[in-house]
């Protein structure tokens, strides 16, 4: 009796688990349940710390933002890089590149329905700019005339600012300088307008700590609009009926997913559960690279990965010696057998295409005999009695391995002593701007397309110098710059002040980053670009053949 | 009773602030700030923020509103999170958290009480070595390494489960298993432990000389006072497993309270770390109180002493 009850429990279990087994392996993933209700699932990195446009400083905000707001300027779907028309539909500028005119949409909305108009740009800069505000990113409207001495709060009366409304549809910036490359600029979600009604329903005009940007209250302009947000988990948005292109948006609703780490979001991908990822595992990339090219994705980025050297400190105040440094690092080397997913060896400081009509001066190369000749003139032959320094890293996996490798080359080409030293994140923040340091990594992400987004850092006084590196021909040709109203003539002058950078070296370029991810073949629609830039309402999905 | 309940929460509640002020120093006294970032913040941007906060202020006033917020149940906002109050994301993953946490510990239990009573019962026995070298396996077995693993298996291999996420009612199993398991290992020792030393114990000799069963030696008379070591664990493990963890967090992507204790920290929204700090302080103390109470109730000779 007993015996027959085991077979017939046993049988009955397996049976259970067999029937589990068939209807939980047949079962859709999210992405093809998304496929059928247009809904594009995209890795998001880590969750964004706020949805006013103001406010944020991230990544992750910028890529929701780029689907609620819209600036005066927005990405061409062909190519996000490209401006193309956003709030505005036309523009014009004063020949100088001083006096720009922007004609907005005249069937421009709120997603609440009310109509976007000259007024709500001016409110933004204004908010923007309150220094009550403590808008950490407001030195991007600094371009605008008298915008930062009132955000410095040496001038309290906003109309000296270059903002003029003309009429509800037409807005006028005036500028301090000439800047060609202002389209780029307005690009950044710095300059997105903000829902003047949204935002005085919650609170005043300055207050951050208000519910405005929740769903139910957040109100945007862009081609999308707020529907949840699961701190910590999602964050969705659905078409914006009211958009002014709303015809053209072909996706119903995406969801931007918080995943933080690389190992996580590669499971997910593979599993069926996002489109894009934001990031690949170091040790997928390579292959990926070669086994699934219909879905990997590589694209160069803005950004520069380089060294610092403290030029306050002996040996390091002489250029032979960071010359020497720079030239005895073989990146081709490096990016082969350590980084391994195709980043691109930094010749030069600011990253290739950084702007219309600008050539990154290429100087930098591999040469180990003229940097142990360039280290013997400095008094150094064959490293000897070199003082031991350091290169200071912040605790993580992946800088460790790249300062583990240039302090091999450095110890093999010029038989220098040196070691790694690693801080935590804040500790190394203070070491740096202390200038604690000798040598210590560091990256820099370029915010709109012009060379002097990554020039204008090596001034005197700036506050992301930390290097102790100036000099007064270097602020000159800036300055020029600033005011040169010939775009070839001002591209010329910044790229000799890049090659006087390069020169003197208190960085060292190492390579300039590309972005890696996975992207489902079903998406279509989507482009690379430089700032990350994406245009949402291209993005299709279609069944994959 | 009620004497030493109330005697003890208010015990508790100085605990609880002794943390949120030693928590407060040492952030106060580790290098950097809140505002330190790679992109250095502007000087008067900076200064306008931290009159916002309230962070120029000497430090012992900063102490003394952090105190007060707290026992007014006013708690200050992130630093890092402008419109989020630190009770609210608190309140946010709290829920997820214990959603995972409480299947957890019911499985450590399920997993870890027989595991351990089967080798008490059989000591130096094939089972008693079988059982001690998984729960050897499952305590050296970081969640890092098993959480992935398990993912592996029955989220990409099975199809069993979604491998990460929080949407489908399902989504809990994979976590919790994980969790659980690691826990389980802990409980079986203790409870092999407890066991053992109390079947060797005079009264289990008078219980088994009167007559009674084994079973009813076992199970009536000596597993109460076994399960103390195991209670004794369960009140802080209970704390931990509630509050989630920061690995089966990353690993699963579940929207718990585990990771803000790490974020917090590190990106120093140091009123953030200080909450979560507080929270878990305030359920330690909870738990343990409640483990003291269920003790005296199996074990009249512990009672209750304030």
């Amino acid at each position: 009796m007993t015996g027959r009850f085991r077979i017939i429990s046993l049988v009955l279990a397996c049976a259970g688990l067999m029937w589990f087994h068939q209807m939980r392996q047949q079962r859709p993933t999210r992405v093809q349940t998304a496929k059928q209700t247009r809904t594009l699932i995209l890795g998001n990195g880590s969750e964004p710390e706020t949805l006013d446009p103001h406010l944020a400083t991230g990544q992750p905000e910028h890529h929701v933002f780029g689907a609620l707001f819209e600036g005066l300027v927005a990405p061409l779907p062909g190519n996000p890089d490209a401006n193309g028309p956003g709030a505005a539909a036309s523009w014009e500028h004063s020949p100088d590149f001083v006096t720009w005119t922007f004609h907005l949409q005249p069937n421009g909305k709120w997603s609440d329905g009310t109509p976007v108009t000259a007024r709500d740009f001016a409110y933004s800069y204004e908010r923007e700019l309150t220094p009550a505000l403590a808008s950490d990113y407001a030195s991007m409207l600094y371009p605008l005339l008298n915008a930062e001495a009132f955000n410095k709060g040496e001038m309290t009366d906003f109309s000296k600012v270059g903002v003029r409304v003309i009429d509800d549809h037409t807005l006028q910036l005036t500028l301090k300088g000439p800047t060609p490359f202002l389209p780029s600029i307005l690009k950044h979600y710095t300059w997105f307008p903000v829902p003047r009604q949204a935002i005085e329903r919650h609170g005043k005009m300055t207050d951050r700590d208000t519910r405005w940007t929740r769903p139910g209250s957040l109100v945007g302009n862009g081609p999308f609009q707020l529907k949840d947000w699961h701190f910590t988990h999602s964050i969705t948005v659905e078409r914006n009926p009211h958009y002014w292109d709303a015809a053209a948006v072909r996706l119903r609703e995406i969801v931007f997913l918080p995943i933080q780490n690389a190992g996580t979001e590669d499971r997910a991908f593979n599993d069926g559960q996002v489109h894009l990822t934001s990031t690949i595992p170091l040790d997928k990339t390579p292959v990926y690279r070669e086994k699934r090219a219909a879905e990997y994705h590589e694209d160069p980025l803005l950004s520069v990965y380089f060294y610092r050297c403290n030029v306050t400190q002996k040996p390091f105040d002489d250029k032979r010696v960071r010359k020497a440094l720079a030239l005895a690092v073989d990146r081709e080397s490096l990016i082969r057998n350590v980084l391994r997913a195709g980043q691109k060896p930094a010749l030069g400081f600011t990253p290739p295409g950084c702007g219309e009509g600008y050539e990154t001066p290429s100087v930098l190369k591999f040469d180990p005999t003229e940097a142990r000749r360039l280290l013997a003139e400095a008094g150094f032959p064959g490293g000897a009695g070199f003082p031991k320094f350091e290169i200071l890293i912040n605790s993580s996996e992946a800088h460790r391995t790249i300062a583990e490798a240039v302090m091999a080359m450095w110890q093999e080409h010029l038989n220098l002593p040196v070691t790694v030293l690693n801080q935590d994140w804040s500790v190394y923040l203070k070491s740096q701007r202390d200038l604690e340091f000798t040598v210590c990594r560091a990256g820099w992400v370029g915010d709109f397309l012009d060379p002097v987004t990554f020039l204008s850092i090596w001034q005197k006084g700036d506050g992301n110098n930390n290097t102790g590196w100036h000099q007064s021909r270097y602020d000159e040709l800036l300055a020029a710059s600033s005011i040169e109203a010939d775009a070839a003539k001002r591209m010329a002058i910044l790229r000799e002040a890049e090659l006087l950078l390069l020169d003197e070296l208190p960085i060292l370029p190492i390579y300039w980053y590309v972005h890696s991810y996975m992207l489902d073949p079903s998406v279509k629609g989507w482009k690379p670009s430089l700032l990350e830039h994406r245009c949402y309402k291209a993005l299709d999905l279609v069944p994959s053949s | 009773m009620l004497r030493f309940i109330i005697s003890r929460v208010l015990q508790g509640i100085v605990v609880i602030f002794a943390v949120i002020v030693i928590t407060f120093l040492l952030l106060k006294l580790s290098p950097g700030g809140p505002f330190n970032k790679e992109r250095e913040m502007q000087p008067h941007v900076r200064e306008m923020l931290e009159a916002y906060y309230g962070l120029d202020q000497p430090w012992y006033v900063q102490l003394w509103r952090q105190v007060k917020g707290y026992a007014t149940f006013h708690f200050p906002p992130s630093l890092k999170m402008p419109g989020r109050g630190v009770d609210e994301i608190i309140a946010q993953g709290f829920p997820v958290s214990a959603a995972i946490g409480l299947p957890a510990l019911l499985i450590a239990l399920g997993i870890g009480v027989p595991l351990g009573a089967i080798a008490a019962l059989n000591p130096r026995s094939i089972e008693d070595r079988t059982s001690m070298v998984l729960a050897t396996l499952g305590l050296c077995m970081p969640s890092l390494v098993l959480g992935p693993l398990i993912a592996m298996i029955f989220g990409m291999k099975l199809r069993w489960f979604n491998v990460s996420g929080w949407y489908d009612s399902t989504d809990w199993v994979l976590p919790a298993t994980t969790l659980g398991i690691i826990y389980s290992a802990y409980i079986a020792r203790l409870t092999r432990g407890g066991l053992r030393e109390t079947l060797a114990q005079e009264f289990i000799r008078t219980a088994r000389a009167k007559g009674a069963s084994e079973g009813a030696v076992v199970f009536v008379h000596a597993f109460k006072m076994a399960c103390l070591p195991v209670l004794n664990f369960l009140g802080p493990a209970a704390a931990g497993l509630l509050t989630g963890s920061l690995v089966t967090e990353t690993v699963f992507q579940i929207p718990g309270l585990g990771q803000h204790f790490v974020s917090a920290a590190v990106n120093r929204d140091d009123n953030l770390a200080m909450a979560t700090a507080a929270f878990y302080a305030a359920l330690i103390v909870g738990f343990n109180l409640l483990v003291d109470i269920i003790q005296a109730a199996l074990n009249p000779k512990i009672g209750f002493k304030g």
